[in-house]
């Protein structure tokens, strides 16, 4: 069995017997227009806030457990990586695309290049463009990864997510973790269109801010 | 010892569920076929039929295994409640110890320990939950935070504790019906009294009951409800409680308007917090307190009746 084959059965039974129990027992999940991220095989480039670590295992919990295989949440280097441990947990159990957040003298292509591979391989990743967890609920500014990415793969749909209550489960700032059901608002799948990167990322935000919007409503009826 | 017992009555009570069960979803999909829009209902009777199995799944097998699951769904219902009501960042670790308190409860249900059963939510975690809340310091919206949260833990983990403390009931004070006729008897009044109510505020209501909280609930359904799940009551006394035709009459009165207010307050709390269903885990019903809103006062008060006559777990 090479090591490939040997992550996949790993990531696979780590979701399926703990994970996904876990999301659905444990925490719950309310998603509203599931059909628009499912009706997707991939490959795609999942858009969300980012309040918790939560946050990855909810979106990726969605998908059917085969699926989930084909899912890279793409994670910051210098965080999930700085150790070989950690290094090794996070890129065998999620299956995650370092990348570092300190760019210097690098080409994009090179930054990038196993996010584009992944998406030519017809996987799935998972991109936080505030950058960071947020600390108190709020949609930071987003960076303009998300349109560099896009933009080398115009034909790959974009999808923005708003989540709303890992930020009570598990915030940045406290390492205990209550259970509450989380709520996934999913918006209509977006192309590149030929725009700068910096009016496509204010799109792709201003698309997140009104699931944001449709929660508040939904909350107050 | 931890087996439950199923008399003649309560199996064929139970034969009696799953045949109406089948005959309504018969009609739904015959319905269906006539190209009504049942769509709605079907998925209701979906989760109606997973509700039902999980049910009879859990009590065949032991008290353990009944008490666990009555545990899960405590869980569950607490998590709804939390998720739905606004909650200060501060209280994380109160709500923590809220969801602590389950185990425990049910620790005392499964073991017995009736009098503790009767004292941990009410007294005990009537004193730990301000006490964890001041050694935080957060007074803004203290009282607030302290009364939805207890308010939460009789709803979701004492009220709902009751539905598996009648497994500690001995057996031999109902021999038609044993521990799991009561729960089976006290199960389909509710239910019975929600249908009825609706059948007799569908069909002769006139005059809103509730205008501002529920206000397709009329005085009409709520006597109809009232009358009929008196009678309903007082003709199932005989197959699985040992009471007579005329304490059950009264009592099945009594659980009828208990029932129509757990039904309510439940309605004015979702108004109050602007919200239309209490949670998605059901399909077509909403969430856990939806579907649980009026057993959550009927099946105490009815445990309550029970041990008013025989005097179970006070003085041990």
């Amino acid at each position: 069995m090479d090591k490939k084959h040997f992550d996949n059965i790993v990531k696979f039974l780590f979701f399926l017997l703990l994970v996904k129990p876990f999301i659905f027992f444990v925490l719950g999940i309310n998603a509203r227009n599931l059909e628009k991220l499912l009706q997707n095989k991939g490959p795609a480039i999942i858009v969300a806030n980012h309040n918790s670590h939560i946050d990855t295992l909810l979106i990726m919990s969605l998908f059917p457990t085969l699926t989930i295989l084909k899912i890279h949440p793409v994670a910051a280097a210098d965080y999930f990586c700085n150790t070989k441990f950690k290094s090794f947990i996070f890129k065998t159990l999620i299956g995650i695309i370092p990348i570092s957040r300190h760019i210097t003298r690098q080409s994009k292509e090179e930054v990038f290049a196993d996010i584009n591979s992944a998406l030519k391989n017809n996987e799935i990743i998972i991109i936080y463009p505030e950058g960071t967890r947020g600390e108190d609920n709020q949609i930071k500014e987003f960076k303009t990864g998300i349109a560099h990415i896009a933009k080398m793969n115009p034909n790959v749909p974009v999808i923005p997510l708003y989540i709303n209550g890992p930020d009570k489960i598990l915030p940045k700032i406290d390492a205990i973790l209550v259970p509450f059901i989380s709520d996934i608002y999913i918006a209509d799948p977006i192309y590149y269109d030929n725009t700068s990167t910096k009016e496509f990322t204010s799109k792709v935000k201003s698309i997140v801010e009104n699931l944001y919007l449709t929660h508040k409503k939904k909350e107050n009826l | 010892m931890n087996t439950i017992t199923l008399t003649y009555n309560v199996k064929f009570c139970i034969l009696l569920l799953y045949l109406v069960l089948a005959l309504i979803t018969i009609a739904a999909y015959i319905l269906g076929f006539m190209k009504k829009n049942v769509e709605n209902f079907k998925t209701r009777m979906k989760s109606f039929w997973i509700i039902v199995i999980l049910f009879t799944a859990a009590f065949m097998f032991n008290k353990l295994a009944a008490i666990i699951f009555i545990m899960l769904i405590s869980y569950l219902a607490l998590k709804e409640f939390f998720s739905m009501i606004p909650t200060r960042r501060s209280d994380r670790r109160v709500l923590l110890w809220a969801y602590l308190s389950i185990p425990i409860q049910f620790y005392f249900i499964y073991t017995g320990w009736i009098a503790m059963f009767y004292l941990f939510i009410p007294l005990y975690l009537f004193i730990l939950i301000p006490l964890r809340m001041v050694m935080i310091g957060d007074t803004d919206g203290f009282l607030k935070s302290c009364g939805t949260i207890h308010w939460a833990l009789m709803t979701c983990v004492y009220a709902i504790g009751y539905f598996a403390v009648y497994f500690s009931i001995p057996e031999s004070i109902n021999p038609t019906g044993g521990t799991l006729g009561f729960l089976l008897y006290i199960l389909i009044l509710t239910i019975s009294n929600d249908f009825m109510q609706y059948l007799f505020g569908k069909t002769l209501g006139r005059h809103k009951i509730t205008p501002k909280v529920s206000p397709n609930k009329t005085v009409e359904g709520f006597l109809g409800g009232v009358f009929s799940t008196a009678l309903i009551a007082g003709l199932l006394a005989k197959f699985l409680t040992p009471f007579s035709f005329g304490q059950a009459f009264i009592l099945g009165g009594i659980l009828a308007i208990a029932g129509f207010f757990g039904d309510i307050t439940m309605s004015a709390i979702k108004r109050d917090i602007g919200v239309k269903d209490t949670g998605a885990l059901l399909p077509g019903h909403g969430g856990i307190l939806d579907r649980l809103d009026s057993m959550i006062f009927t099946v105490p008060l009815f445990f309550h009746y029970v041990a008013y006559y025989y005097n179970i777990g006070i003085l041990d």
